[in-house]
C-alpha cells in the first residue's frame, strides 16, 4: 500500500451499508450518515495513548499485525464485528460494549476512513458515544524505538452523552491502555507503562446538534433490547 | 522515514480576506506551519479566510483533523472558512468526512474569496 495512494481512504458514501454476515450486529448503524467533529454536540477533545515498543519492531509490522488482529487486541467485555473481506478502507463494523447494565449490550460501529502502512483510521456513525475520529498508527519515537498509539478526535455526540462524559472517558483510558497493553504483549513487550494526554480543543458545546440525541446508540440498544421478545413472536 | 514537507504561503488579495496557499504533503506532521500559517493570516481583522489546495499532493486523515483544529479556531474568531483547488478525489473526501458542511468548497480562488 503506497503511502501516497488514493485508495487509502474509504470512497464516498451517504449512508452506511453493513454486509450481510453482520446485519444482525450492525441493526443500529445501518442506513446512519458518518458524523464528524462538527456533527457531534460536547466539547471537543483531542486524546492521545501511546506506548514504547522498543527498537526491535519497525512501525510498519506493528500497524500490519494491528490490522490483522485488531479485533483481539480489545479488552474483555467489548467484540469488533470484522467483516469477511477484512478491515479496509470502507469497511463497516459493528461494535457490542458490556453497557454495565444487566443484559444490556450498546451496539454501535465505525467506518474505516483511512488506511496506510503506518497508520488506519475509524469514522463514527451517528449514534455512536462520539462524534469524530479515531487513528491507530505506529511510528519511530525520537530515541529511535517504535511509538504505538492510539489518536482521537472527538466530541460527545449528543446531550445524553455529554452528561455520560467523565464515566466515559475513565473508561476510554482504561480500554485503550488494555488494547495497547494487549499489543504490545503479543510482540513480546511488557512491563511497559502507556501515556496518555488530553487537551480541550474547542470548549464550546454545539448545541444546534442536540437533537443528535434521536440517534443515541444506548438508548436504541436498550429499546432493541427490550422489543427483542415481541420481535421474535412476530418472526 | 522523514517527516512530510508540507508549503503554507499567506497572501492577501482583498482587505480582511486572507488566502493560505497549501502546498505539499498535508498530514499531522504539518500542525505548526498551518496554524503558523493561521496566526500570518488572522492579522489585522481578518473576516475570511480561503484555503487554497491547488499544490496539494497528498492529505491524509491527521490532516483532516488538523483542518477541524484549524476551523475551530477559525469559528473562535468569528472567521469564515473557504475552500478551493481541491481535486475531485479530495472533494469526496470533505464529502465523506463531512468537512464540507463546515468549510465550503469552491471551484476557483475568485468564487471562494468572493464567498468569505
Amino acid at each position: 500500500m503506497n503511502v501516497h495512494d488514493e485508495s487509502n481512504w474509504a470512497s464516498k458514501v451517504e449512508r452506511l451499508e453493513v454486509s450481510d454476515e453482520l446485519a444482525g450486529a450492525g441493526f443500529n448503524i445501518a442506513g446512519k450518515r458518518v458524523a464528524g467533529a462538527q456533527q457531534g454536540f460536547g466539547r471537543l477533545w483531542q486524546r492521545r495513548y501511546s506506548i514504547d515498543l522498543g527498537s526491535e519492531l519497525t512501525p510498519e509490522r506493528v500497524v500490519a499485525d494491528w490490522k490483522q488482529r485488531f479485533a483481539t487486541y480489545w479488552p474483555e467485555g467489548a467484540t469488533f464485528h470484522v467483516a469477511l473481506t477484512g478491515l479496509q478502507p470502507g469497511a463497516v463494523s459493528p461494535i457490542a460494549i458490556a453497557s454495565g447494565a444487566p443484559g444490556l449490550t450498546l451496539s454501535t460501529g465505525i467506518l474505516v476512513l483511512y488506511m496506510d502502512d503506518t497508520s488506519f483510521t475509524f469514522m463514527c456513525p451517528e449514534g455512536h458515544m462520539f462524534a469524530g475520529w479515531i487513528t491507530f498508527g505506529a511510528e519511530e519515537g525520537p530515541t529511535g524505538s517504535t511509538v504505538a498509539d492510539v489518536k482521537i478526535l472527538i466530541r460527545t455526540s449528543d446531550p445524553l452523552y455529554e452528561l455520560g462524559w467523565p464515566v466515559m472517558k475513565a473508561k476510554e483510558d482504561a480500554f485503550w491502555s488494555a488494547t495497547l497493553v494487549n499489543l504490545a504483549t503479543d510482540h513480546g513487550v511488557t512491563g511497559v507503562a502507556v501515556v496518555e494526554t488530553t487537551s480541550c480543543v474547542d470548549r464550546k458545546r454545539l448545541w444546534h446538534n442536540w437533537t443528535n440525541v434521536r440517534h443515541n446508540s444506548g438508548v436504541r440498544s436498550a429499546w432493541h433490547t427490550v422489543t427483542t421478545p415481541f420481535r421474535s413472536a412476530r418472526a | 522515514m522523514p517527516a512530510p514537507v508540507a508549503t503554507m504561503d499567506v497572501r492577501h488579495p482583498r482587505p480582511h480576506v486572507a488566502v493560505i496557499d497549501i502546498g505539499g504533503e498535508v498530514t499531522s506532521h504539518c500542525e505548526d506551519v498551518l496554524m503558523g500559517a493561521y496566526e500570518d493570516a488572522s492579522t489585522s481583522g481578518i473576516k475570511g479566510i480561503v484555503l487554497n489546495f491547488t499544490g496539494l499532493d497528498y492529505m491524509n486523515s491527521g490532516g483532516i483533523g488538523m483542518l477541524v483544529t484549524l476551523l475551530v479556531r477559525a469559528n473562535r474568531n468569528k472567521q469564515k472558512l473557504a475552500a478551493c483547488g481541491l481535486t475531485p478525489h479530495y472533494q469526496q473526501i470533505f464529502e465523506l468526512t463531512r468537512l464540507d458542511e463546515a468549510i465550503a468548497l469552491h471551484d476557483d480562488e475568485a468564487a471562494a474569496v468572493a464567498a468569505v
